[in-house]
């Protein structure tokens, strides 16, 4: 092989690996991001059915339910203006309380129950997941009159402590 | 009073880091002998004030001075002694001065061997650390002053994070540190080399040694991390490609493609341009790698720093900093043409391989890590990208990385000829063969289909890298040290591959809620969990379990995992209880309390998990051994080519070349 002849062959074969790794991380890709759904958006009918994706919002107060001995526990979360009810059937992270910021993985089922197979946790409990932040305070300051206001200010309240604090 | 001569003392550090910048970069290119003079004292200089800051500010920790804004929001009067020095870095101010002081001790080792070095190129490479530190000087004055005061102070702190208050936190960053800013030496070498427009390869000679000790640190510090994150936040995991994992993982993959290229460029002379391109990719990586962590941009366990217009400062001097270092290798690299070939089934084209697997790798990650980011800013959705992508995408090209290894140590140089190495390597494969699938099929039944490869590639690297020193004990040949380094780090590579392999294909893990006296099966093992009791720490309370361990009846341990409260920030934590040992661990980790007298438990049992992060300390001793024993072996033979009594032991390292 003549010294050019050689490197066409290493560059054509650079490119071929180069390529071929590169459609397979593509492809790995696609299958498995996950986008992020507040309630508001789910209840637009935005998530296509048997989706895999992250829902994000507070806890709402006093929606903890739990099978006493089991794992299995209920909860609803609210990003002020529609809920999803979410079943869960392991270990929840130590920050996770009724009235503060959760992400959770999982699919929608027939009923419209979020199925979570996992609830993240974070170090901080003054932490708010930025996505979850963003979505409260545009809920917040999209409210319409008919609201009751004390929601409404009750979510800007939260959202700026969430993004104030976030350090 | 004392707080604010630390401010004072990171001013004057910022003033001298200028002058060195200035004196470095501009003293070569007019010619100015004197100015080169001044260049070491400048970082010298900076160097002390640096660490006198540092001082400062372990001072008002030390003396719970929380009049320091820094202090009170990180440290607290309860908190042992240990640990309030170790606050330092544990919040964005300290972490940035930390970040400063490596650079800075960095620079004095490099200005403690510029002896080796021509004046105008160590001026040169000086000058461009003196850019870097003034610039993070100037960000950690301008927008995070640790110094800053609190007025009122507070009574008290508010504590340092509960899962900070770790032992292994105390050496993670400062060692992860010593990796990602080690390669801004290698960064400023390469600077000064395409500054100097050289043609001839000496500055790859001079580069390899502070690659690969930045190379080992961060091999360290990742391993610490990753140890610390396995066992400190209690629920198990060891790597969850996590944005700043991730962050700390791409300069190490691009590293290690860069310690291999600048061997076949010290060597062979080839490969010039693109050892250069590695060199700024590896620092840049670093940069970024800061920018993510710092500007708290991506969702993180780790990013505490949210404030925007410290992301907005970081970007433009990450833009200036690889931006300009982007442009001087366009403008010379075309100057650094390699002329000579190599066959095919030559060490230069396996290293190549190596290289352009390691990169692809390194890509992936990248994509993986910032594709939230881009579809954030471009407003394509909220989306993230987790183990499912990453795991598949990465084995890709390290798969076949891997299974080149063997062969690449044993290729010669130039000659498309594996020659007389080919009978072990062949045996080597047998047995790997033959140990891989007995320990994939036998001893771990139930595996995934690439298991057996995992195992057998990790074989065949470890017997691979031994036959080298074997050979050479068995013909009584002396073992150079760089020989030994390299088998030692492979061996280490080997190691991880193994601990890699079964980790992932044979964990067993279950989360079930239990009564005292119900157990839980996984495996061989049975945990019997035996109920627990309410305990008191010195700034914690909190609940105590007691799970018994058996195997096939006969007691292994018993295991007491916690779950703790944090009086001063009400923080819960969970303190898991892991069992370890040479070829598994076992861990309990407590939920919590499910009612009808029951708390949720998660199990775990992981064999040879303590491989992974062996394996990792190994390939960093294996660089360690090469750096220590060049620069020894360069002593002695320089020693040797000179008539000894002329000259006085000083002389002998004035020869030594490059440390």
């Amino acid at each position: 092989m003549t010294p050019r002849r050689r490197r066409l062959f290493w560059v054509l074969g650079i490119v071929a690996g180069v390529g071929i790794a590169g459609g397979l991380a593509l492809r790995a890709f696609q299958q498995n991001v996950m986008f992020y759904f507040d309630p508001s958006r789910i209840a637009a009918g935005e998530v296509r059915p048997g989706q895999r994706f992250r829902l994000g919002g507070m806890v709402e107060q006093g929606s903890l339910q739990r099978t006493p001995g089991s794992l299995e526990v209920r909860f609803v979360v609210t990003d002020f203006k529609h809920e999803v009810p979410v079943r869960y059937a392991n270990v929840l992270p130590d920050l996770f309380r009724e009235g503060a910021g959760v992400v959770a993985h999982g699919r929608l089922d027939a009923s419209g129950t979020f199925v979570a197979d996992e609830v993240l946790a974070k170090h901080d409990e003054k932490y708010m997941p930025p996505e979850v932040a963003r979505s409260l305070q545009r809920n917040a300051a999209g409210a319409t009159p008919a609201q009751p206001g004390k929601t409404a200010a009750a979510a800007a309240g939260v959202a700026a402590t969430a993004s104030g604090e976030a350090r | 009073m004392v707080v604010e001569l630390g401010q004072y003392a990171l001013i004057l550090a910022l003033m001298l880091a200028a002058a060195q910048a200035f004196f470095g970069l501009a003293g070569p290119a007019l010619k100015r002998e004197r100015w080169l003079a001044v260049v070491p004292s400048a970082a010298c200089g900076q160097f002390v004030f640096v660490a006198l800051a540092v001082g400062v500010l372990v001072h008002a920790f030390v003396d719970n001075d929380f009049s320091v804004r820094y202090v009170a929001e990180n440290s607290n009067s309860a908190l042992p002694l240990f640990y309030r020095v170790t606050a330092l870095w544990g919040a964005h101010e300290g972490s940035m001065l930390l970040w400063i002081l490596v650079l800075s001790l960095w620079t004095m080792a490099l200005v403690g061997n510029a002896r080796h070095l021509p004046a105008a190129f160590a001026a040169r490479a000086l000058g461009v650390l003196g850019v870097i530190s003034c610039c993070f000087l100037l960000f950690t004055l301008a927008t995070s002053n640790p110094f800053a005061r609190l007025m009122p102070a507070v009574p008290d702190g508010n504590d340092l994070n509960p899962v900070l208050q770790d032992p292994a936190f105390a050496v993670h960053p400062p060692i992860l540190y010593m990796g990602y800013v080690g390669f801004s030496v290698s960064f400023a070498l390469a600077c000064a080399a395409m500054i100097e427009g050289r043609r001839d390869q000496l500055w790859a000679h001079w580069m390899r040694p502070w690659t690969v000790m930045a190379w080992a640190f961060l091999a360290c510090g990742i391993a610490l991390g990753s140890w610390w994150a396995y066992y400190e936040l209690g629920w198990g995991g060891f790597w969850f490609w996590d944005p700043v994992e991730n962050a700390s993982f791409m300069p190490w993959l691009v590293g290690t493609a860069l310690v291999h290229s600048l061997a076949v460029t010290d060597k062979r002379g080839l490969f010039k341009s693109w050892t250069l391109l590695l060199a700024v990719t590896a620092f840049s990586l670093s940069l970024l790698g800061t920018f993510l962590v710092r500007s708290g941009v991506l969702v993180s366990v780790h990013s505490f720093a949210a404030d925007p217009s410290r992301g907005i400062f970081i970007l433009v001097l990450l833009v200036l900093m690889i931006g300009g270092a982007l442009g001087l290798y366009a403008w010379r690299a075309p100057l650094m043409k390699s002329s000579a070939g190599f066959d095919f089934i030559s060490r230069e084209s396996f290293l190549l391989f190596n290289n352009i697997l390691l990169t692809i790798a390194a890509a992936v990650v990248f994509g993986g890590t910032l594709a939230p980011l881009i579809a954030d800013t471009l407003r394509l959705g909220t989306l993230s990208v987790g183990p499912p992508y990453f795991n598949p995408s990465f084995l890709v090209p390290i798969l076949p990385m891997l299974a080149l290894v063997a062969l690449g140590m044993h290729a010669r140089w130039r000659r498309g000829r594996l020659g007389e190495s080919r009978r072990p390597l062949l045996l080597a494969l047998g047995a790997a063969l033959v140990l891989g699938l007995a320990l994939s099929l036998g001893v771990y039944a139930h595996p995934l289909t690439l298991t057996p490869v995992g195992a057998t590639v990790g074989f065949w690297i470890i017997l691979s890298a031994l036959i080298d020193p074997i050979d050479r004990l068995r013909r009584r040949v002396p073992l150079p040290a760089s020989v030994a380094g390299m088998s030692i780090a492979h061996i280490g590579l080997g190691v991880f591959v193994l601990g890699i392999t079964f980790v992932q294909s044979n964990t067993i893990q279950r989360d079930i809620a239990l009564k005292p006296g119900q157990s839980a099966q996984l495996g061989a093992y049975q945990f019997r969990y035996d109920g627990g009791q309410e305990i008191v720490g010195p700034n914690y309370e909190g609940f105590r379990g007691q799970v018994s361990i058996t195997r096939n009846g006969a007691p292994v341990t018993v295991l007491y995992p916690e779950k703790r409260r944090y009086w001063v920030q009400g923080t819960v934590q969970t303190t898991a209880a892991i069992a370890p040992a040479f070829n598994r661990d076992l861990l309990a980790a407590l939920g919590e309390d499910v009612g009808a007298g029951a708390w949720s438990l998660r199990f775990q049992y992981r064999p040879l998990i303590r491989f992974v992060w062996v394996g990792a300390l190994i390939m960093a001793i294996g660089g360690v051994t090469a750096v220590v024993g060049r620069r020894q072996g360069a002593r002695v033979a320089s020693g040797a080519a000179l008539p000894l009594a002329a000259v006085a032991p000083g002389d002998i390292r004035e020869h030594g070349g490059a440390p």
